[in-house]
């Protein structure tokens, strides 16, 4: 029976600091992503004290631009996908008082279309993938007030399918990862009246194959990122105990590199940080001992989310 | 990467066009989380990148400049921004950009920046590019039938500049090729829900119905046209529940093989939406019943056996149904 390697995991993120390959070659403009999966994998192992804090939110803050909005990187420009992943690194640390929230809130509300829906960044494309950044951003930062948050959820409900699942724009195809955008968008701004919860919780748990793995469409392969997505929007539902979690925890156990640690989308495969991140974090909300258990919404430890909004700030529990 | 660093590649800084401009380096920051490795020509390529971005010179060198840095990374999307500010700049012939973006996009159908750069250069081109850009989106799928952006970038292209005479026939002909390509379904819905040509999904449901069972005979473990029926269906389950086709289609299946989750899955739906089975109908799955509710009943207590890994599902089904006499 495999169990989770957590210090090779650890200690492989750790590692990333002095990688160089081909990979991180062309993933320079999604940085930030990387950080926040590294980092929130890192937290959920209990090793975030790890990372230098400081550090990172000097290198963070540099990526800001003068309208609020966060670039994947240096030189890179604003798009609302590296503005939540921003804030959520900052929230893991603790230092959201470094930024302006004002600003920030107003960059994205700047990103809202008539029709409810946001756009990624000035150029325009469309896609609820946006619509969760912008609500899961504003959130953390105690903004919603910002946006037409009726219109915005109205626009994920028009993606809404036959099937149940959504996409990323009205008729588009039924994808976990999309369907967790929007559950999750609909989740925090309160509008979840909107998901058929027993349409939606049989297609997402008709996604778990044979090897107990969970794919993102029918007939497609399963893949470690899915125990993230669909497994999120069916805790956000209620619905987890319809799937088999015995054999979706052998499945992304058995994604692990046992010697060098890491977990990669499939066994066997080479691992990456991606895939790190959305296996600990599919263990976390299959509460597998020793990882700290995830919001699945706003996809951050709950201690972190209960900071924010409960005002646990003094590490009450730590002291126990 | 999406090419090998080229042997014959003349650096920037060996090039006369380029003489008067002073590369800016990456400030990868100390101790990077996510650092980054570079090659002379990928860090040489980015500095001019930037430079050309500091001084927002949109000219004809920096678009071939941003050709340059696309091919060593299309997913940049920094460097698709800039150059289309230098296309608007430039009043470059769009035309011509398309066949960029096809010779960018081989092999890198899956990334972003490219189908968003495509819809722009199609929207800015009009009613005109229809038929190229179903054209292009048919070639990917041909390759790749479910490739999400291509599907999105043929609905946008459907919706906006129109062009749906051929696009039932085209859902048909993917679907002949693979029945189980849930990404044609759901076009199929599409079209079939939001097409003005053929009247819509009351108007298309009885022809559609007969296209579906044909599909479920021919795979009847593939979950995509079940649940297409059912949409056709969506919010008026009691037609559902009557309609003789889908009735005899499910029933059949059930005949042919007791173990059809699919089908075994309808017949509770149907079920609950009053559809009453005859004598025959509840001999099934041999065990005689007094009432549907106790078939159902009959029928969610199997699939917990044959459909394991959801067997709380089918348990939490069974729990839903109205009274029904103890299962022994």
């Amino acid at each position: 029976m495999a169990t989770l390697h957590l210090q090779k995991h650890v200690d492989y993120i750790k590692s990333l600091d002095k990688k160089s390959d081909f990979d991180s070659l062309v993933t320079e403009h999604l940085r930030m992503s990387g950080a926040y999966w590294g980092l929130t994998a890192m937290d959920l192992m209990g090793h975030l004290a790890d990372m230098d804090a400081n550090e990172i939110v000097a290198w963070l803050l540099k990526c800001q631009h003068d309208c609020g909005g966060f670039g994947g990187n240096h030189g890179h420009d604003p798009h609302v996908i590296y503005t939540l992943n921003a804030v959520q690194i900052l929230a893991l640390f603790d230092k959201l008082n470094a930024v302006d929230a004002d600003k920030i809130a107003s960059y994205i509300a700047g990103l809202q279309n008539e029709d409810g829906s946001f756009a990624g960044d000035e150029w325009g494309e469309i896609d609820t993938r946006f619509s969760y950044c912008a609500i899961c951003c504003l959130s953390l930062l105690k903004r919603l007030d910002k946006i037409d948050l009726k219109k915005a959820t109205d626009f994920v409900a028009r993606c809404k399918n036959f099937d149940g699942g959504f996409g990323c724009t009205p008729g588009g195809e039924s994808h976990a990862g999309q369907i967790f955008c929007c559950v999750a968008a609909l989740a925090i701004a309160g509008a979840l009246h909107h998901v058929d919860k027993d349409l939606l919780g049989w297609w997402l748990c008709e996604r778990q194959v044979k090897s107990g793995g969970l794919n993102g469409r029918p007939e497609k392969l399963p893949d470690v990122c899915y125990s993230w997505w669909v497994l999120s929007s069916l805790v956000i539902m209620n619905r987890v105990h319809w799937i088999d979690k015995k054999k979706l925890e052998e499945f992304i156990l058995d994604c692990q590199d046992s010697e060098n640690g890491g977990i990669s989308d499939r066994p066997d495969d080479a691992v990456d940080v991606f895939h790190t991140f959305f296996g600990v974090a599919g263990l976390s909300l299959l509460e597998y001992p020793g990882v700290k258990a995830i919001d699945p919404a706003y996809a951050l430890p709950v201690d972190i989310v209960d900071r924010i909004f409960y005002g646990q700030e003094n590490g009450f529990t730590d002291k126990l | 990467m999406d090419r090998e660093e080229g042997e014959d590649w003349e650096p920037l800084r060996a090039r006369a066009a380029w003489a008067d401009v002073v590369p800016i380096p990456q400030d990868d920051g100390p101790r990077p989380v996510v650092p980054i490795a570079y090659t002379d020509q990928f860090r040489e390529v980015m500095d001019y990148f930037r430079a050309i971005l500091a001084k927002d010179e949109r000219s004809s060198r920096a678009l071939e400049l941003t050709a340059e840095v696309i091919a060593l990374n299309s997913a940049n999307y920094t460097v698709w921004h800039f150059r289309r500010l230098v296309l608007e700049a430039l009043r470059s012939n769009l035309e011509e950009e398309l066949d960029f973006i096809e010779s960018v996009a081989e092999n890198n159908f899956k990334n972003y920046q490219i189908w968003h750069h495509r819809r722009w250069v199609a929207q800015k081109l009009g009613v005109g590019a229809v038929s190229g850009e179903l054209e292009f989106t048919e070639i990917v799928l041909l390759d790749d039938a479910k490739n999400y952006h291509a599907w999105s970038h043929r609905q946008w292209v459907l919706q906006e500049l129109g062009g749906w005479e051929g696009e039932l026939d085209f859902c048909s002909r993917l679907l002949e090729k693979d029945v189980y390509n849930n990404s044609a379904w759901n076009q199929r819905y599409f079209v079939v829900t939001k097409s003005p040509l053929i009247g819509g999904l009351q108007a298309m449901r009885e022809h559609e119905v007969h296209y579906c069972v044909d599909a479920i005979k021919a795979a009847p473990m593939n979950e995509s046209p079940w649940r297409y029926l059912r949409g056709l269906f969506k919010g008026d389950q009691d037609a559902l529940a009557h309609n003789p086709l889908v009735v005899a289609a499910c029933i059949e299946e059930i005949r042919k093989d007791a173990s059809c989750v699919q089908a075994l899955s309808l017949l509770v739906d149907l079920l609950c939406a009053g559809f009453r089975p005859t004598p025959s109908d509840t001999e099934l799955l041999h065990q005689p019943v007094s009432s549907p509710a106790d078939l159902a009943s009959n029928v969610c207590t199997h699939l917990e056996n044959v459909d394991a890994m959801r067997a709380r599902y089918w348990a939490w089904r069974r729990s839903l149904l109205p009274s029904t006499t103890p299962v022994s």
